[in-house]
């Protein structure tokens, strides 16, 4: 069960603002780019490299901003990659104590089995193409659902605004083709 | 000090996604195909209560204006947006919920962040071709807020008060929260609200 919009609206936006209030706003999708660099740093060392004024890297986008993201990946424990591995604990513990997920919606969600069945490779593929197009988009936005759209449309980010008009203007349409059967 | 606020507030947000339905592709697909609206609503009233409780903070003093960091706008942006909304509505996953729905046990939402990661890939290593394209360079000035906020090193588009603008704003997404209906179109009888 889901909580009621109210309480769950208001749940949420305390934490959005306490995010602010105490640090800084909530972000995800840099953290994909965080994990990619710490990968190949490991497994080719000449990624990122220390630098007299901090880090660098052999990727111009790890570079860029003084190095921001590579000295984020040469020190895995700062604030937003443990804000992430938190996030999925808090989602893991949440979702325990209330008893889990069935087996059929571990392995895909009700809704597509509606539209598509449930061969599971037909939902993989989807969903892997799916998750390559949502961060490619996410990094050249400059961010995702919960950095533009949340916490940006929450400071009147006029980025956000933007961001939020092209991601529903494709989303909507999609999900309307793909998902309106409803069981 | 600043990893144990990761840790509560980041465990605090996983938790809240995980109870009011975003980390599963059934909610988010209705709430896009405009069938089921209950989770676009909790959103609404979640950026409306966060941008109120910002903006009166910071009227108050009690709130660092410091603290606001706010994105460039670009062509880009928009573009990226376009392509995040069709993979979200097809998956069902955005980045957030996506690692936090893989955490709660759903399996394809593994294979998403697989994508996600080799997606993130590809960005970086063709980040400078869109560089080079122009469709990064910021308009409108870049990193702006509607109103102007005293205080905030981020320019306004407009010279009234940002932090009026963004109450204003916040009560308006709460409004909008609360008119919302269950549903738009189809299905033929309107579900009743509760």
């Amino acid at each position: 069960m889901t909580l009621d919009w109210k309480l769950g609206g208001l749940l949420l936006g305390v934490v959005f603002f306490l995010a602010v209030l105490l640090v800084k706003p909530i972000g995800v999708s840099t953290q994909f780019v965080i994990l990619d660099g710490i990968i190949g740093d490991a497994v080719n060392s000449e990624l990122v490299t220390k630098t007299d004024e901090g880090y660098t890297s052999t990727n111009a986008y790890l570079a860029k901003s003084g190095g921001k993201y590579a000295k984020s990946v040469a020190n895995p424990l700062n604030y937003s990659f443990v804000f992430v591995l938190a996030m999925m604990a808090g989602a893991f513990l949440s979702n325990m104590a209330k008893g889990g997920l069935s087996a059929q919606e571990r392995s895909m969600p009700q809704i597509w089995r509606n539209s598509f069945g449930d061969t599971p490779m037909k939902r993989y593929a989807v969903v892997f193409a799916s998750g390559f197009i949502v961060l490619y988009g996410a990094r050249l936005a400059g961010g995702c659902t919960s950095g533009h759209m949340m916490s940006g449309m929450m400071q009147t980010a006029l980025s956000g605004y933007i961001f939020a008009a092209g991601a529903f203007a494709a989303a909507v349409p999609v999900a309307i083709l793909m998902y309106r059967k409803e069981n | 000090m600043s990893l144990v606020l990761a840790i509560v507030i980041g465990a605090a947000f996983g938790a809240v996604l995980d109870r009011i339905g975003a980390t599963s592709p059934n909610w988010i697909g209705k709430m896009l195909a405009l069938t089921n609206l209950h989770l676009m609503k909790t959103i609404l009233l979640a950026i409306g209560t966060g941008s109120v409780l910002m903006f009166a903070g910071q009227m108050a003093g009690l709130v660092d204006v410091g603290h606001m960091s706010v994105k460039a706008a670009y062509a880009g942006v928009f573009i990226g947006g376009l392509m995040l909304g069709a993979g979200w509505a097809a998956a069902g996953y955005c980045p957030g919920t996506g690692v936090c729905a893989a955490a709660s046990g759903r399996k394809d939402a593994w294979v998403f962040i697989a994508g996600g990661l080799l997606g993130a890939a590809a960005y970086m290593v063709t980040y400078p071709a869109w560089k080079a394209s122009g469709l990064l360079d910021n308009i409108a000035g870049g990193k702006v807020t509607l109103g102007t906020v005293p205080g905030s090193k981020f320019d306004g588009l407009m010279a009234m008060s940002g932090d009026l603008l963004g109450i204003i704003l916040g009560a308006a997404f709460i409004a909008i929260a609360f008119i919302l209906p269950e549903r738009i179109g189809g299905g033929g009888v309107a579900v009743a609200a509760e």
